[in-house]
């Protein structure tokens, strides 16, 4: 039990005694934690976001193509501007705008026909940059609903609409090809939208009631976070912090690997190994002391969460902890699973560098697994910081119970001994030679 | 005490080690001689257990280290070749780190620590962080923690490598206090002027074999000659140093630059005999001294080639 202390306490010695690195690998994943949180949401999660910069280029000059401006330019997640289409195709080509709409000539009154009779539908061209499907998928979507409002509200109480109506219902006589139920049914339709204007038009003029704003969205959102509880709202610096912690601590144990590697080539190694100490001790002294460590660099990353940036443990506090140190023991197995593996110091650096970045991308810990394909986020759940971040925010925004955080914690130890297994069984101890 | 039975041991084609046995008694030192890659570490390190032969075996007061826990390492202290400190823990915080690898708390343990800081004489520096330290420090704590348990062997592998003269002295005195209490000392080295000053007994190891074992004054017995009559000639064109072994006196002769050097088994009447064969030959001199022959000499002598090579 003393050489174990001794070796523990040694570990924890030299880490702390070396203050620069203490202080750089807690205060840079604060540093991005606060970066990434306030990027995706923040404190209250309902920070102002950046508008979606959209080009409009209005080659039409209707009353249609300047309505669906004023519709686009009405909503509070685009900023619209006018623009000249080659200005517009330069300035997404070089990512200054996310999408460039283009209304063609023509396009209301043929957008008008269409509404009413089927006629071939005008197209709007729209310029995306490739690297924003994202936004692009936002933008079709606020455009459908503003050119279905602009182009009714035209058809419906404007000029070009009325007139359209009456050039429709001459039209309709000679069309043989329509079937005569189908015509009869049309030139109700039309019949009836002639009379709405013509009495639109008589209240208009005596005072009596306000025009028609023609067809509109026939439903509003309602958006309501779900989160820990009632009136608590999302904290987005809870799963920035849970993310960079599991980042950087998984770089810890990454160190101690690597200086377990280079220490088996010192003569420090032959000391220890020429002490009547046990490999189980050797080895186990390591995951004791990188456990304590990524414990304490995760605590003291959520204790300054908790502070500045109001980070709560909604859910179970126990939970919390479990997950917290079955993490760090998985980080420290992981830690000498690479002094196991390891070859050269140089080569092990690279390959284990490129693996923790794999396994922190793909476990959450940068963005939330959601926007992966599902092939992809169906893949992660054999990753284990996938199951680190999950037992996080679990145990912190979402506020869930101790039971949510067993499956984590069960999966976690289960890498733990895993990792462990493979560094135990491949460890080179130099008896070999 | 320690006795090494026909160890062998290979990595792949090559023999590190090939058979090496010797013995060492209580408060002996034994000197293991040889140029770099010749096989000492490697035989020092299965000594204390870092390698498992691949034949032959280790014993220590009759008994093989079984295993890492096996308390017969309490009797092994090791001085490894690389330094095997912490820079940035202190002297005393590593020296208190490596008693209790051994289970040596409280007062025991102090007690060690201030010995072996005292022996090494490093009290003074106690306090300070490893990585202020020279080199020579350096290697003297390195020393003291290997005493600190006060094993009953010690292995020291090359413990002097990089160290100035002064701090190689200070090893030295420490290893010859030790020696003073009975310890004994197994010395790795490839400086003969270690091994002639401290050793009782020198093994000789190349490529992996074991080639001579014996004391200083044993070992220079195999040589031809005894001593060296170095003279410096003012002429030395045309001068034919073989003629001289026509001498009875000279074993062997050779001239370098101007220097005639001749081996003689008894220097009382070989130097006479030389100074009058080269006055009746009319070859003049400015310089004459003697050298006894040394470990080179004998390295030399015994594998053909230098320590140094």
């Amino acid at each position: 039990m003393i050489p174990l202390l001794a070796l523990v306490r040694k570990d924890l010695k030299l880490f702390f005694n070396d203050r620069r690195a203490v202080i750089i690998s807690i205060l840079v994943p604060m540093v991005l934690a606060s970066f990434f949180g306030y990027l995706f949401g923040g404190q209250g999660g309902n920070a102002e976001t950046s508008k979606v910069p959209v080009l409009v280029i209005d080659q039409d000059g209707s009353n249609i193509s300047r309505g669906l401006i004023t519709q686009l330019g009405s909503d509070k997640t685009l900023d619209v501007k006018p623009s000249t289409l080659e200005s517009a195709r330069e300035a997404v080509r070089k990512g200054k705008a996310t999408a460039a709409i283009v209304i063609p000539t023509g396009f209301g009154m043929d957008a008008g026909h269409a509404l009413f009779t089927g006629a071939t539908k005008p197209e709007l061209g729209i310029l995306y940059d490739p690297s924003h499907n994202v936004e692009l998928g936002m933008v079709k979507g606020i455009l459908s609903g503003a050119v279905m409002q602009a182009v009714s509200k035209e058809m419906f109480t404007g000029r070009s609409g009325r007139e359209m109506v009456n050039e429709s219902l001459a039209q309709l006589e000679n069309t043989p090809q329509m079937r005569p139920e189908n015509r009869k049914a049309l030139r109700d339709l039309l019949g009836s939208v002639k009379e709405f204007n013509e009495q639109q038009d008589r209240e208009g003029a005596s005072g009596q009631g306000e025009l028609s704003g023609g067809l509109s969205m026939p439903y509003q959102t309602r958006e309501q976070a779900i989160t820990s509880g009632q009136n608590i709202e999302y904290n987005g610096y809870a799963h920035s912090f849970g993310g960079m912690g599991i980042q950087f601590i998984l770089f810890m144990g990454l160190d101690v690997g690597i200086a377990l590697l280079m220490l088996r080539q010192s003569g420090l190694w032959q000391r220890l190994r020429a002490a009547p100490l046990s490999r189980t001790m050797l080895l186990g002294s390591r995951v004791v002391s990188a456990s304590l460590i990524a414990g304490f660099l995760l605590l003291v990353l959520f204790a300054f969460a908790r502070i500045v940036f109001g980070v709560h443990i909604r859910g179970s506090f126990a939970g919390f902890l479990g997950v917290c140190a079955a993490f760090s023991l998985m980080t420290a197995s992981f830690g000498l699973m690479v002094a196991a593996l390891g070859e050269t110091v140089e080569a092990t650096r690279g390959y284990s560098i490129m693996a923790t970045l794999i396994m922190v991308m793909l476990g959450g810990a940068w963005v939330p697994t959601f926007i992966f394909p599902k092939w992809l986020q169906k893949l992660t759940v054999i990753i284990p910081t996938r199951w680190a971040m999950d037992g996080l925010d679990g145990m912190t925004w979402r506020g869930l119970g101790f039971s949510s955080a067993l499956a984590p914690i069960a999966v976690l130890l289960l890498f733990t001994l895993l990792f462990g297994l493979v560094a135990v069984t491949r460890f080179r101890w130099g008896t070999e030679g | 005490m320690l006795e090494v039975k026909g160890v062998t041991k290979s990595y792949g084609k090559l023999v590190a080690v090939n058979g090496v046995s010797f013995r060492a008694d209580y408060g002996e030192t034994i000197g293991l001689l040889g140029p770099n890659g010749a096989g000492k570490t490697t035989t020092v390190s299965i000594i204390v257990g870092l390698l498992n032969p691949d034949s032959g075996e280790v014993l220590i007061e009759g008994q093989q280290v079984k295993s890492d826990t096996d308390p017969v390492k309490l009797k092994i202290g090791l001085v490894p070749q690389d330094m095997a400190l912490y820079d940035k823990l202190s002297a005393r915080d590593n020296l208190i780190f490596f008693a209790a690898l051994y289970s040596l708390v409280g007062a025991k343990a102090r007690q060690a620590i201030t010995d072996a800081l005292n022996l090494v004489g490093l009290s003074d520096r106690a306090g300070d962080k490893v990585g202020t330290f020279s080199g020579g420090m350096k290697r003297r704590l390195n020393l003291a923690a290997a005493l600190l348990h006060d094993p009953q062997i010690l292995l020291l592998d090359e413990p002097t490598v990089g160290v100035d003269p002064q701090s190689r002295n200070a090893i030295f005195e420490n290893l010859e206090a030790l020696k003073k209490r009975g310890k004994t000392l197994i010395y790795t080295t490839h400086y003969m002027e270690e091994a002639e000053r401290l050793c009782d007994r020198i093994v000789i190891i190349d490529h992996g074999k074991v080639i001579a074992d014996d004391t200083l004054q044993g070992l220079h017995r195999m040589l031809p000659v005894t001593n060296v009559i170095v003279i410096k000639l003012d002429h030395a064109d045309g001068f034919k140093p073989e003629r001289m072994l026509a001498l009875s006196e000279v074993k062997s002769a050779a001239l370098e630059q101007g220097t005639l050097r001749a081996g003689v088994h008894d220097l009382s009447r070989g130097a006479p005999g030389i100074l009058h064969w080269l006055a009746e030959n009319g070859h003049s001199y400015h310089h004459v001294s003697s050298e006894q022959p040394n470990l080179e000499t004998v390295f030399l002598t015994l594998t053909g080639r230098s320590l140094r090579e």
